[in-house]
Order: C-alpha cells, then structure tokens, then sequence
C-alpha cells in the first residue's frame, strides 16, 4: 500500500476500462455507418488489454492496441441506395449491437469494482494515517 | 525506552506491510480482470509475514547476470516473491485469464477488513502504553 502505487494499478484499470467504454460508444454510434471517415465501410473496434508491471511489484493493465474486427461486412440489398455495388447490395459495418452490449455493461462493472477499489484503499490509508492518535 | 517501543510494534508493522502488499497484489488481479492470459496471484500470508518477520527462510531474489555494460539490470524481484502463488484456476476461460471476480472482491474485503483491525489493535497499544505513562 505503501508508494500509492495501489492507486496506480487501480487508476491504470480505470484508463484502460474507459479506453474500452470509448471503443463500444464509437462501434455503437457507427452501427448503421455506410462509410467511415475513410471512406471504407467502418469496421468494429476492439481493444487489447496487457499487464503492465508498476514499479516496486503488483501488475497494472494497459491498452496495447485497438484491433479492427475481421468479421465480414454485412451487405445488404438496396439498389436504390447510392453506395450500392453494382449487384445492389450497400456494405455495412461488421459491428454486433448484442455484442457490443455485453461488453459495455462488462466494462462498466469493471470500472465500478476498480472505482470501489480506489475507494477501499483511500479509506485505509486515511485510517493508518490516524494511528496513534 | 525507544527500542522497546520498536520491538512491541516491529509486528503490526511488518504485518501491516505484508497485508498491504497482499491489497496491492488483489488490487492487480482486480485491474486484470479482463487482461488475455493474466494468472491471478496471492499471497501465502503466513509465509510471506514469516520472511518480513526473519523467522522463515526466504528465497534469496533472483537478479540478472549482467556480463555486458550493455545489459539491462531488470527490476529485481517483488517483495514477498518467494511467498507468491498463483491461485488455483476455478473455471477456465477461454482467453486463458484465471481471475475470478467473486473470489478476488471477497478476498480484498477481506483484507481490508484485516488492515482495519491491525490499526485498531496498534492503535489499541498505544493507548494502553499512554495510559501507563500516565500512571492514574
């Protein structure tokens, strides 16, 4: 507990949780995209977790990279539509709303538990200043 | 006088210091809880505590060789290492990651609650030591 660095792996657990909030938020908003800013059908983002050593022991977490889904697109009919190929069907992102949902509600958990964490030890090192008194 | 002070508090302090390295590795599984082929860990605490006290053998820390100007000296190994375990796997996952929720919130409850009455009982020292400077 000693060096704060308890509060370093938490914090860290809560950046990298976010960094996954923030990818569902942006395959969720881009769920019926046509194209994306690149002009190519937006394909669904994930992103990848690593342990990271702090300094003095215990493993905080990190973001390494934010990977793009290789699923297949989901094409669709619709001739009437102008990004249709030349057999009718438009692309559209190979984002899962189900998916995406469920990883939603596992970060957010896993934010509040790393919060309550944080919490936990604040409360303990605001005790152990009091001793002796 | 001091010295005596120090030797009646020498173990809440070391135990102290090993609850809190237990906290700090809970904390780590915790974090990881979502982390690709991440083995959760603990502490034997009754190992661990016997190397902070000196009254168990410790595995000497393991250091890297450096034969060249060039190499790096590594971190060294964390405190407590010979002390560490991995814990056993209850349900597997596939991405290989051992953490199991329950298992670690309960475990970090637990020894919050274990650093509370540690500091309650240093606490509870001190008063009866002030009562006896006292002498009323």
């Amino acid at each position: 507990m000693s060096d704060f660095r308890i509060f370093a792996i938490a914090g860290s657990a809560l950046t990298a949780q976010s960094a996954r909030l923030n990818a569902v938020a942006s395959n969720l908003a881009n769920a019926d995209s046509v194209a994306g800013a690149d002009g190519r059908p937006y394909r669904a983002k994930q992103v990848v977790f690593q342990a990271m050593p702090v300094e003095g022991g215990g493993l905080g977490v990190r973001v390494t990279q934010v990977v793009e889904s290789a699923a297949p697109l989901r094409m669709q009919y619709d001739p009437a539509n102008p990004a249709a190929d030349e057999k009718g069907y438009v692309a559209l992102p190979n984002v899962n709303v189900v998916e995406e949902m469920v990883n939603m509600i596992s970060a957010s958990r896993a934010y509040q538990t790393n919060a309550e964490v944080m919490n936990t030890a604040r409360a303990l090192m605001s005790k152990t200043l009091t001793i002796g008194q | 006088m001091i010295d005596r002070l120090e030797q009646d508090l020498s173990f809440f302090r070391h135990a102290l210091g090993v609850r809190g390295y237990r906290q700090e590795l809970l904390a780590s599984n915790i974090a990881n809880a979502d982390t690709p082929h991440y083995k959760a860990r603990d502490l034997d605490f009754k190992a661990a505590l016997g190397a902070a006290l000196g009254t168990m053998p410790t595995v000497p820390p393991v250091r890297l060789a450096r034969t060249q100007p060039g190499h790096l000296g590594g971190n060294g190994a964390p405190p407590f290492a010979g002390a560490m375990r991995y814990r056993a796997e209850y349900q597997g996952a596939v991405d290989g990651n051992t953490v199991n929720m329950d298992v670690e919130r309960a475990a970090f409850a637990e020894n919050a609650l274990q650093i509370e009455a540690l500091i309650s009982f240093v606490n509870h020292r001190f008063r009866s030591m002030q009562a006896a400077l006292q002498g009323q």
